[in-house]
């Protein structure tokens, strides 16, 4: 075979996971190379250094040590029944690579998965060896995120926790049906094995008060997973439990939901559509309700229909549409639970809401100040010197606020 | 009029020192003008004038100085203006700043998220350009146009990040040194002051190239993160048109194709894998151990972690049958390892039974749970699962063989008797079971932990202690049996 330079190894190896969503490089511990002659810091809230036009942030070097791969996941562009031009990094490669783009503040540091090669113990290694290489060798103290391959040995998992901020296995698909039709050789179970470990180191390095001695630091931006969505027939309730039940069950720092892409050399079992990326977006802004303001999954449900959360309003707007008997909410007096179920107004918005209101009552136009655009917020509240009236339970208050369809013109 | 000229145009400290003196003074903010030497005089001959005057000057809030010291970076020409004045209404309303409708105070935050902003962006968009020197060592230089006088306060991030290298960041307004030690200042430069080119931008515009997905254009998104203003100084934005053209053909390219035949080394991948195992009737518990880890009989396996089936020695005289793993049992893979199965190990040890020598088992191998805020919440499985996984019960006993079967709670009891049985109707006997193992019932640990009396709860103990009392005198006897 043809050697590659290092390159063309690099278009095909980004190509290669460009599929994976996650890019976040916040959430760590803080550290820098002060006082130190190597490089690197991380300082809580992360930085997209680049965006591509694909809208997502570029903040990480996100590359495959290799896209061989032994499975054949349907959904997967790498899947071992795929033509696409195949590559592998060497260790040194991937490790000089990053310095370089770090030193050049292009990225916050690498994000490194693999294609499983030989088996999941040896694919790990592989992983574990770059991370050592780039604290060790060389003193980089910036943000790394490894892929964990499941069923590697819980040693390398170990280590993988040690030298990197954050550590993933993907669930893949929403449902373990999914997964069994579009990936047979991964087993649900084992994902699922392999974040409970993960689960469990996190817990051990949870800082005990009681206990004097410091535990071993792993992984201290936690663990994430990513499900795809769209490429199979899961509905966004099965999605949106799944999450839930990940989150709950694993303490998962977030769960990214990847709209279905079509992929080069797709297989024949696939949606050949473009992504449904409305409907991912409702999906994070779901899974944030759930995480933020107390909503549960049969609520947010109950604003959808048939198992599918509604795409032209927001979850939480839908949310209040069903439910408005609870609605109009005096700004002046309602708690901060109740407000967080407002239409239009954020956790920020509500702070700062609870803290103007100690010292006067506050009238409408202050909410618009405060929370910056008010259509929204308007016929669901009540404020010194606004009532909505019968705006709240006004037929035609959805179509109000839903956006205009898009290009719709009569001739 | 009193007219004031800072020295420097974004030094907190020299502005504090004015407005102290402005406000011992008791000069109200509309008869204050303040200005920097980079902006020009007015029209009319301005007369800079030291008021003098021993009023007292109050505390402000942390809150202020925290806004204040941020905003002061901001290159509107109001800035000092409008921080003097927030200054003298704070004198008299010290609540001001929690008036978050306040417009003066709107306008400082906004000011100052605007700062925020700008340093944000510097810290993300500045480009070094690798320069050897003579001695062969790699120095680093970028230049950058920020929109405030943000370099001061973002350059100690620089030196956090960067220590081990030697860089310096210049800016039209100024320019900051690190010599890998200390960090210092100098007045602005220009653009080709820098290098324009670098040996790895090439591959980092090819990453930029791949990374980016053809199929999802959001362009907005992507101005809105990166505007337009700072592309001249990102080496990867020529690239972005070109990505936009091409990305739909691209698109619609990859969606065109036809599914092609696979590698062949993907058909020899697959022809060493070996032939499917015939299934085969499960005959030792390790390979039902490896066959429920597949079991879809009913709906539970979907949100557990994995099955967790029995632990303990092949052939044991004595079994314990409890309802479910729990949050624990789950996510260690054991049964009875949380705060139910430390209960279940202290009465066994007080009765003298052996753990390590019985068999102790679930009737459900998956965790039922409903996940409630941050935690799962222990669901009791249903008639239909119990049914379901009684497969594997019946698994288990058959191939462990117990004498005695301890049934540990209600749920056990449904599934080794069958109907709705109580547990207080049938603890502390023997019933006996077809193939001729007995089963004895009692309480499971975990309601133990569920009695709030301390009086109940230490009555319940005796009685559960009581009934492992019993089954240590039934398991003594088997073992003079066998």
């Amino acid at each position: 075979m043809a050697t590659l330079t290092l390159r063309r190894k690099l278009a095909v190896l980004s190509d290669a996971a460009k599929y994976d969503a996650s890019c976040a490089s916040s959430g760590s511990e803080k550290r820098s190379s002060a006082g130190t002659k190597g490089i690197g810091s991380t300082e809580g809230s992360g930085i997209c250094h680049s965006y591509a036009p694909d809208g997502r942030c570029i903040s990480l070097l996100k590359i495959l040590l290799t896209n061989f791969c032994v499975y054949d996941c349907v959904y997967c562009v790498n899947r071992s029944s795929s033509n696409v031009e195949r590559a592998r990094f060497s260790v040194d490669e991937v490790v000089r690579l990053t310095l370089d783009f770090y030193k050049r503040n292009y990225i916050e540091g690498l994000f490194l998965s693999s294609g499983i090669i030989r088996s999941p113990d040896y694919t790990m290694e592989q992983l574990v060896r770059v991370a050592r290489s780039l604290r060790q060798d060389h003193l980089f103290a910036g943000y790394l995120h490894l892929k964990v391959i499941p069923n590697a040995a819980p040693e390398l998992l170990a280590e993988a926790g040690r030298w990197a901020d954050r550590l993933s296995t993907n669930i893949e698909m929403p449902t373990d049906a999914g997964l069994e039709t579009l990936a047979p050789e991964k087993k649900p179970s084992e994902i699922r094995t392999a974040m409970a470990r993960l689960r469990g180191k996190l817990d051990e390095a949870t800082p005990d008060k009681a206990a004097r001695a410091k535990p071993e630091k792993f992984a201290p931006a936690g663990q994430s997973t990513q499900m795809i969505v769209g490429a199979d027939s899961a509905d966004d309730h099965a999605i949106l439990n799944r999450a839930a039940g990940l989150y709950t069950g694993y303490k998962l720092r977030r769960v990214y939901y990847s709209a279905f892409s079509p992929i080069p050399d797709a297989s024949s079992r696939l949606p050949l559509r473009p992504p449904p990326l409305m409907r991912e977006h409702r999906l994070y802004q779901a899974d944030w309700l759930i995480r933020f303001y107390g909503f549960d999954v049969p609520e947010i449900m109950a604003g959808g229909q048939d198992g599918l959360l509604d795409l032209a309003v927001d979850p939480k707007l839908a949310w209040a549409l069903k439910n408005r008997a609870r609605f109009p909410l005096d700004v002046n007096r309602a708690d901060r639970e109740m407000l967080l179920r407002v239409p239009g107004l954020g956790t920020k918005s509500i702070d700062r809401i609870v803290a103007t209101r100690r010292h006067h009552r506050l009238r409408l136009a202050d909410v618009a100040r405060i929370s910056g655009s008010i259509d929204k917020v308007r016929p669901f509240i009540e404020a010194a010197d606004w009532t909505p009236g019968g705006l709240t339970d006004d037929a035609r208050l959805r179509a109000r606020l839903a956006p205009p369809p898009e290009q719709m013109s009569l001739f | 009029m009193h007219s004031v000229v800072l020295q420097l145009r974004n030094d907190f400290d020299e502005w504090r020192g004015r407005a102290r003196g402005l406000l011992r003074a008791g000069i109200a903010p509309d008869n204050v003008s303040w200005r920097d030497p980079s902006t020009e005089a007015g029209l009319f001959a301005e007369v800079e004038s030291t008021p003098l005057g021993e009023r007292p000057v109050g505390s402000v809030p942390p809150m202020f100085i925290e806004l204040a010291e941020t905003a002061i970076n901001n290159s509107s020409a109001e800035r000092f203006d409008l921080l003097y004045r927030l200054l003298w209404r704070l004198q008299d309303d010290r609540t001001l700043m929690d008036v978050s409708s306040d417009p003066d105070v709107i306008r400082l935050t906004r000011m100052a998220s605007a700062v925020r902003r700008d340093s944000h962006k510097m810290k993300a968009f500045v480009r070094f350009k690798s320069i050897a020197d003579d001695g062969g060592q790699e120095r680093f230089a970028a230049w950058f146009e920020p929109d405030h006088f943000t370099l001061e306060m973002t350059a100690p991030f620089f030196a956090r990040r960067f220590a081990g290298m030697v860089w310096a960041i210049v800016t039209p307004y100024a320019s900051a040194f690190w010599d890998g030690e200390a960090l210092s200042f100098a007045p602005g430069g220009r653009k080709s002051d820098v290098p324009q080119d670098d040996a790895v931008e090439g591959d980092w515009k090819t990453y930029f190239a791949s990374i980016f997905n053809p199929a999802r254009l959001k362009i907005a998104m992507m101005k809105s993160e990166m505007p337009v203003k700072y592309w001249r100084n990102l080496p990867e934005a020529e690239l972005i048109t070109p990505l936009i053209r091409g990305a739909r053909a691209a698109e619609r390219e990859m969606i065109a194709q036809a599914a092609t035949q696979p590698p062949s080394r993907h058909l020899r991948q697959q022809a060493r894998q070996d032939a499917p195992v015939a299934v085969s009737e499960i005959d030792s518990l390790a390979a039902a151990r490896l066959a429920v880890q597949d079991c879809r009989r009913c709906g539970l396996c979907e949100h557990a972690t994995r099955a967790v089936f029995g632990a303990g020695p092949d052939r044991a005289a004595v079994m314990f049958v409890g309802e479910q793993p729990g949050d624990h049992e789950d996510l260690s893979g054991q049964p009875f390892v949380g705060p139910a199965g430390q209960v279940l190990d202290a009465a066994l040890a007080k009765v003298g039974v052996d753990r390590n020598a019985s068999y102790v088992t679930n009737a459900v191998k998956h965790f039922k749970f409903e996940p409630r805020g941050k935690r799962r919440i222990h669901q009791r499985p249903d008639g239909g699962e119990i049914q379901a996984c009684k497969y594997w019960l019946n698994l288990e006993i058959k191939l462990v063989a117990p004498t005695l079967i301890v049934a540990l709670g209600a749920t056990a009891a449904e599934s080794l008797l069958g109907g709705n049985p109580r547990i207080s109707d049938l603890r502390g006997r023997g019933i006996e079971l077809d193939d001729g193992a007995t089963v004895f019932i009692t309480n499971h640990p975990s309601y133990l932990l569920r009695i709030p009396d301390a009086g109940k709860r230490a009555e319940e103990q005796e009685k559960f202690e009581a009934d492992l009392g019993q089954v240590a005198a039934i398991a003594k006897q088997l073992v003079r049996v066998s």
